[in-house]
């Protein structure tokens, strides 16, 4: 790992006025799991880390009635063991209780994971399920970004502009009769990076599928958000025909990097069976 | 290592109960300031990655891979690594039980399974096997002795549950 300066401001303003000092030859760590690992394999080299490791105030998950609102400093073991995610929200307590291994967990964060944006992660296609938004900071201020409004843009590429901090999430509340599920391909070991990752919620509602939503993760250069899922069954009564061909949908959205966890051609055909696995568990057709 | 470029920083942690300081560059590993600035080897270090297991210490209560978070980052913590498992002379019931139902082989991943075994029994003494499997999942065992991890897990909760 090549030498840099290590700040641990006590604020945010500090924080951010680093941040501004140095421009692109800083960057943010938070529990540091995935930005150690890139530095130690000299994939990037960053002159000046700014540490949130002293700002207090940013490990908190707050159930608000709509949702949850969640710091960005709050570990992903956090939400996989707290009673108050578990209570609002199971499918984040599913997701986050899937990344990596409990030591992982326990010093990856939330904002972290989010301002990462590791296409093969596990919270990205679950928060683009829920609809979730990603607060920054900056010292020109704050701003709120929905994930589905492009939050994951590329490869390790996030909204996250330089100069800023992510400081939480909100994730509102799944409908009252929403059944969720996330479900992953996992041919090598338990913690390692899946082949493919679906999550998915749906409501039936007297017979009829009235909301139904799709995330997908490993299969692009971003987490995705599978919208063409919802045209072929929100309206329709749920069977195995039309989850058979709203799960085809995903297929076009798929642009995977082959590598020895599947081709490309493998890991899009696995994308749709998980798909189509995931569905019927959300749309009570098991 | 190569010549450093940056200063020097002050890291202060507290080991096993005893306060430790030292002046380390920035970039240095907590699993290296363990191992070559405080000279405790019982931790050891692996895949460098945060996948095998083998670097396990626990820091301010709960387990972490060490080899992936810098020293710098530990500044101010409590942390409790396999020299501070033992209750003086008095082995953990976990060493006493790799010991005695053949839970290492080599030894080399000892530590971690250890340090990680630890924290399971501590909020649950009674896991099944699967619950082992599951949090234990991250500890790898390269003389694939998993069988002989788990049935010592195993005895050293019944052990803990015995009050012993």
């Amino acid at each position: 790992m090549r030498d840099f300066q290590f700040h641990t401001p006590s604020t945010l303003a500090e924080a951010h006025s680093l941040l501004s000092d140095y421009g692109e030859e800083a960057r943010v760590i938070s529990g540091g799991t995935g930005l150690i690992n890139m530095m130690k394999q000299d994939l990037i080299y960053v002159d000046h880390l700014v540490s949130l490791q002293n700002i207090d105030g940013l490990n908190y998950i707050r159930s608000t009635g709509e949702g949850l609102q969640v710091g960005g400093r709050t570990t992903q073991q956090e939400m996989a063991t707290s009673s108050v995610v578990e209570e609002n929200n199971p499918l984040l307590t599913e997701t986050y209780g899937e990344v990596a291994t409990v030591r992982v967990r326990n010093a990856a964060t939330v904002g972290g994971g989010v301002a990462h944006g590791d296409p093969a992660q596990d919270p990205p296609p679950t928060l683009l399920v829920l609809d979730a938004s990603v607060h920054v900071s900056s010292k020109d201020g704050e701003r709120t970004v929905k994930v589905r409004d492009g939050w994951f843009v590329d490869y390790y590429t996030t909204g996250v502009e330089e100069g800023e901090i992510v400081t939480g999430i909100t994730v509102p509340a799944a409908p009252a009769n929403a059944k969720t599920t996330y479900i992953k391909f996992l041919p090598r070991t338990a913690d390692d990076y899946p082949t493919v990752a679906v999550s998915a919620l749906g409501v039936v509602d007297g017979g009829v599928v009235t909301d139904v939503r799709v995330g997908l993760g490993a299969v692009n250069s971003t987490a995705v958000y599978a919208d063409t899922v919802a045209g072929v069954l929100v309206g329709k009564e749920p069977t195995a025909d039309l989850v058979r061909e709203a799960a085809e949908t995903v297929r076009d959205l798929c642009a995977p990097t082959p590598d020895f966890r599947g081709s490309a051609e493998y890991k899009t055909d696995m994308a749709v069976v998980f798909t189509r696995r995931a569905l019927p568990r959300v749309l009570g057709l098991e | 290592m190569t010549t450093d470029t940056v200063a020097r920083v002050p890291v202060t942690v507290t080991i096993n109960g005893t306060e430790y300081s030292a002046e380390v560059p920035p970039r240095r590993t907590l699993v290296d300031f363990i191992r070559y600035d405080l000279g405790l080897t019982g931790t050891k270090e692996a895949c460098s990655v945060g996948v095998c297991g083998i670097c396990t210490v626990e820091m301010d209560g709960v387990i972490v891979s060490s080899c992936i978070l810098l020293a710098v980052q530990a500044n101010g913590s409590q942390l409790t690594t396999i020299e501070g498992v033992a209750d003086g002379d008095k082995l953990h019931p976990l060493q006493e039980a790799f010991m005695n139902y053949g839970g290492f082989q080599c030894g080399i991943c000892t530590p971690g399974q250890i340090m990680a075994s630890r924290a399971l029994l501590e909020q649950n003494p009674d896991p099944t096997e699967d619950e082992i499997k599951n949090w234990m999942m991250g500890n790898l065992c390269r003389c694939t002795g998993y069988y002989k991890i788990i049935e010592s897990i195993q005895k050293a909760g019944e052990m803990i549950r015995l009050g012993n």
